[in-house]
């Protein structure tokens, strides 16, 4: 057994061990759902650490700086600015006037099952969409890192999608923020000890490193580059690059405080406070980890080098190739370890909001009027739910195989986020006249406008050549998505709607009649 | 704390989850001159600093996908203006955090009035 294997099966008991201390101690629908309101500020700020920054941050970012330098920075930056956007316009509101999604918020002032309806289905867009992203990196990833385990990617995925379920279906949000909490503090320590390899390789001298990372040497067609990787332009080329480039930076700001699985993590605090100081707890975490990229990345292209990642396992394979080539065997193994636990921790997180939404959002209040029928039922449709979830994403992800181009699908997550989700939640909580055909509008809108633009876009290809020419769709789809929840605003008027504004802007200011946490 | 004599049954304060007011006494609260100021409050703080973040930050793609001669002026030895106003944008990003922080401290002291001035006059009536 490789040590890769030994270190996740010991994060794999660790986990199991929370789960099952989870499920004895959490019972009813608020412990089941935001893990009876009582997770601290710290904790859940390490907790949203750990349920943002997926495999596409540690592996993906490492690897597109490691091969097309600073425009993967890019993405670094624009990950940790959208927290502004969270802390100053979502978090605290959200917290205050909802229970336990993010269409309490909307369904507040405004028709509940219309809205609630197609809330829940953009909710479970952004998070199968994502889960089945995460899902096919894990796969392939499993089967590269413990290539000599002899575990496929069948048995990979099935392996992943089985702990996300049992995480989900068993300890409930309680267990899953533990997950995420431990998942973020490993992340934080491989990538802290990485970057300090690296460093010493260097002497510890910002100086040699940054002079190498403005000299990579690697071949291109069979012709040897040198290159300076600090200079933009390498992934994003004319014609559209600059476009593009602005297009991912407004799908990135305005869609992670639209992002489903980031939204309900601020229902397991006590108050609004709490929600303000997790946010900033979350910052800490993922600026230094972003800041650290530099190190992850521009090492990978500076030591290791294009050449040798490619023919070593791929842009993905970076940030562990380089912790083989400064730390050894054991490292490399606890670095591996790491992505697993990574992925495990952000599927989980993805499962329990889908689940939430379904069961709260469509079955109790879209079918059953907001009445459950006996004590109980909206935990046991979401346990049902996450265990359907999962199932779907484990046949989407074995259907789509390893060598399937899936980054598309996170873009598409956040251009939805961002498209459908956060105009519809701003216009609630900002604009008196807003009303329900505004809100059903809006998320239909942004949601149609991303999915078909990404379709008929480069990623996708379905028509050639893509009459869409860029791979976001965040500056057209957004603009799209507020103006139908403007225009469907305008069709009529809701006078109930337009009553009710004042008690939402209240409790959303004050916490007045906020959700409590439950007794100890 | 303002109840003095006989607390009604069931305790109003602080109102929680049943709480229940009607429509009117809700646009009563929205129209107190303290929920008034703490909305002003709020608004003189986030509107700036969101128009501040989002123009701060979409510079960046702007001046790198429009002006890329400019960003890749080495300004400290090998690094280049891009990745230094790139590294920026985390220390804005935690100032204005830091910023909003401190105002919300405010914001919580005016909301409890609020809530207070509602439960003085609703344990008096």
């Amino acid at each position: 057994m490789s040590i890769a294997l030994v270190m996740f099966l010991a994060f794999v008991a660790v986990t199991l061990g929370i789960t099952y201390w989870a499920a004895r101690r959490s019972s009813g629908a608020n412990a089941y759902f935001a893990a009876g309101r009582q997770i601290t500020g710290w904790q859940n700020g390490i907790a949203v650490a750990g349920d943002y920054m997926s495999a596409a941050s540690f592996l993906g970012i490492a690897g597109i700086i490691a091969f097309q330098g600073y425009d993967g920075f890019m993405y670094s930056v624009g990950w940790l600015v959208a927290y502004l956007t969270v802390l100053l316009v979502v978090a605290e509101p959200l917290r205050n006037a909802g229970k336990y999604t993010m269409a309490d918020v909307l369904a507040y002032r405004l028709r509940p099952r219309p809205v609630r309806a197609m809330a829940s289905l953009s909710t479970l867009t952004v998070s199968t969409f994502y889960m089945i992203a995460q899902m096919v990196g894990a796969g392939a990833l499993v089967s590269l890192l413990l290539k000599d385990s002899g575990i496929s990617y069948q048995a990979a995925v099935i392996g992943v999608g089985v702990l996300m379920i049992v995480y989900v279906v068993f300890g409930g949000m309680l267990a899953t923020t533990w997950v995420q909490i431990i998942k973020a503090i490993l992340l934080m320590a491989g990538t802290v000890l990485l970057s300090i390899l690296v460093m010493a390789r260097f002497g510890f001298s910002l100086a040699s490193f940054f002079d190498a990372v403005a000299h990579v040497t690697y071949h291109e067609g069979g012709v040897l580059l040198t290159r300076d990787f600090l200079q933009p332009g390498l992934r994003f080329k004319p014609p559209y690059g600059a476009l593009d480039l602005i297009s991912l930076g407004l799908a990135l700001i305005f869609g992670t405080a639209g992002l489903p699985h980031i939204l309900v993590r601020f229902y397991t605090v006590p108050d609004a406070r709490t929600a303000r100081i997790s946010v900033v707890w979350a910052m800490a975490i993922i600026g230094a980890f972003y800041i650290l990229t530099t190190f992850l990345g521009f090492g990978a292209a500076t030591i290791i080098g294009r050449d040798r990642i490619a023919t070593g396992g791929g842009t993905n394979m970076s940030a562990p190739l380089l912790a083989a080539e400064l730390g050894g065997e054991v490292f490399f193994a606890f670095v591996s370890a790491i992505a697993f636990a990574t992925i495990l921790a952000v599927v989980a997180g993805l499962t329990i909001s889908a689940s939430t939404s379904f069961a709260h959002d469509f079955y109790t209040n879209v079918l059953h009027r907001g009445a459950e029928r006996g004590p109980g039922e909206e935990v046991r449709v979401a346990r049902a739910t996450a265990f359907v979830v999962g199932a779907v994403a484990i046949a989407a992800a074995i259907l789509l195989g390893p060598n399937a181009n899936v980054a598309f699908l996170v873009a598409l997550a956040f251009a939805v986020a961002a498209s459908a989700n956060l105009p519809v939640i701003v216009l609630s909580l900002f604009w008196r006249r807003f009303n329900t055909t505004g809100a059903v509008a809006g998320l239909a809108t942004g949601l149609a406008a991303s999915i078909i633009l990404i379709l008929v876009g480069p990623s996708v290809k379905l028509l050639d050549p893509p009459p869409f020419p860029l791979e976001n769709p965040g500056i057209l789809s957004i603009p799209l998505g507020f103006l139908g929840a403007v225009l469907g605003t305008f069709l009529g008027r809701e006078p109930e709607a337009e009553e009710k504004f004042d008690e939402l802007i209240v409790r959303a200011n004050t916490g007045l009649g906020a959700e409590k946490a439950s007794a100890h | 704390m303002r109840q003095k004599t006989d607390p009604p049954p069931p305790p109003v304060e602080p109102p929680g989850a049943d709480a229940k007011l009607d429509a009117a006494e809700w646009r009563r609260v929205a129209a107190t001159p303290e929920f008034k100021a703490l909305l002003d409050a709020k608004r003189r703080f986030i509107v700036p600093a969101t128009v501040f973040f989002v123009v701060y930050y979409f510079a960046l793609p702007v001046l790198v996908g429009y002006a890329p001669r400019l960003m890749e002026r080495k300004v400290l030895g090998p690094v280049n203006l891009a990745y230094l106003f790139a590294l920026s944008q985390f220390f804005m990003a935690w100032i204005i955090a830091a910023l909003y922080v401190r105002a919300a401290g405010r914001f919580d002291r005016m909301a409890a009035g609020v809530i207070e001035r509602l439960r003085g006059r609703r344990g008096g009536a």
